[in-house]
């Protein structure tokens, strides 16, 4: 379960970055997760219910955007999208694939009061 | 409502959109369009529902205008700048920045004193602790070994290592299924491992999370043992991937087993065309000179890079 310390350092992150911007509390959190990356946003909102209790997060909503794969084909010289991380090119089908989207693992911004 | 699970807590958005197809411009109104609607969301408790539709065609239009909306909207009409008026911060920050900061500082720390560390990632039971104990008998005459084991409980792996002479410190996780890198970073502090030495990093038996986590090494190196599938590198590719070298282990087994070797390393390079590759067995030491070649060589050129 690593979503668990991911979210502990996204509630830590995203609380730090409020009391700089003196705020009172935190409405929303947004994350860019790539679906090639290697987490499971279903396990992530899970964690996070558990963590947000008791910090100025405790209300804020998360939202998990999931950002598709993307890779460079060398073969073919083209970007090509990816459904698996390492996969074939969907057009070639050879596996020189470098990819370029989807690995994201961020939190983008956060809403505050 | 989540259009992965179908929960009703969660929003979990998979609206196809990448960012990079907008500018900045766009990426703003976007923010905000999504902003509203928690916003919306929220108020759904507290107020009447025509504030609520009202709200949501206004911000529909303009970001000035909603802010109107927001000040009138305000507990008792107050206004106090900068406190009941919502924001958008934008944080654009690494989930893992945290534990990115702490392996920094530990590879800082370990190319300041020369100290050569790896990070042994596996799947339970492939013989990493057996591996260690054969490579520390092996080299103590010549170089100074430190290790930091981790397991989520006991201490048996640190007190196998201290039966070779060589200091071990044994970080246990508990529910973690991971080391990171403040973890070692403290573990490092109490072995204090000399300069010139080689620093021994266990991870926890998982070939999924440890993948992830930075610790500050030199190179992740990924142990696979012939009684496992041919596949596992395609199975948990993040490992394969994030390793730089991969030893295979238990090859003393080989003739009992149907473990193809060459059908792993092609699946292993399938993920990682740089990866580097080692047949040994650490039981009977068969192939384990190029293991402690690599090694060496490897602690000569960071040494030389570092220099």
């Amino acid at each position: 379960m690593h979503e668990m310390s991911l979210m502990e350092s996204v509630v830590e992150i995203a609380c730090e970055t409020a009391r700089a911007n003196d705020a009172r509390a935190i409405r929303s959190i947004r994350l860019d997760v790539g679906v090639l990356s290697h987490v499971d946003p279903d396990s992530l909102s899970f964690c996070y219910e558990a963590i947000r209790r008791g910090t100025l997060a405790e209300d804020a909503v998360l939202e998990i955007n999931r950002i598709p794969g993307e890779g460079w084909c060398l073969d073919c010289g083209k970007t090509v999208a990816l459904t698996e991380r390492f996969g074939a090119c969907p057009d070639c089908g050879n596996h020189r694939v470098q990819m370029t989207a989807g690995d994201e693992l961020k939190i983008r911004d956060m809403e505050v009061i | 409502m989540c259009t992965v699970c179908g929960c009703g807590t969660q929003a979990v958005i998979d609206n196809g959109k990448t960012p990079a197809a907008h500018g900045h411009g766009h990426a703003h109104h976007h923010d905000h369009g999504d902003g509203h609607d928690h916003h919306h969301a929220d108020h759904d408790h507290g107020h009447p529902h025509d504030h609520d539709h009202h709200h949501h065609e206004d911000h529909g239009h303009h970001h000035a205008e909603d802010g109107a909306v927001h000040y009138g909207k305000g507990i008792a009409g107050v206004h106090v700048p900068g406190l009941s008026q919502e924001r958008i911060i934008q944080i654009e920050t690494d989930i893992l920045s945290k534990n990115d900061r702490h392996a920094e500082k530990n590879r800082a720390y370990f190319a300041r004193n020369g100290i050569f560390a790896l990070n042994f990632v596996s799947s339970p039971g492939s013989g990493k602790t057996s591996l260690l104990v054969r490579t520390i008998e092996a080299l103590k005459d010549r170089v100074a070994i430190g290790v930091i084991e981790g397991d989520q409980q006991t201490s048996n792996d640190a007190a196998r290592i201290r039966e070779t002479g060589a200091p071990a410190i044994q970080i246990n996780t508990g529910k973690g299924c991971h080391l990171d890198a403040h973890m070692v970073g403290h573990a490092v502090e109490d072995l204090a491992p000399g300069a010139g030495s080689v620093l021994f990093i266990e991870n926890v038996g998982n070939l999924v999370c440890p993948a992830a986590f930075d610790l500050g090494e030199a190179h992740k190196v990924a142990v696979l043992s012939v009684t496992e599938g041919e596949d596992k590198p395609l199975k948990y590719p993040d490992m394969f991937a994030a390793a730089d070298l991969m030893i295979l282990n238990k090859s003393d087994l080989l003739p009992h087993l149907d473990f193809n070797v060459g059908l792993c390393i092609a699946n292993a390079l399938r993920v990682n065309p740089r990866l580097q590759t080692l047949i040994v067995s650490a039981r009977t030491g068969e192939g384990m000179e190029a293991f402690y070649a690599w090694l060496e060589a490897s602690a000569a050129r960071q040494a030389a890079k570092a220099a």
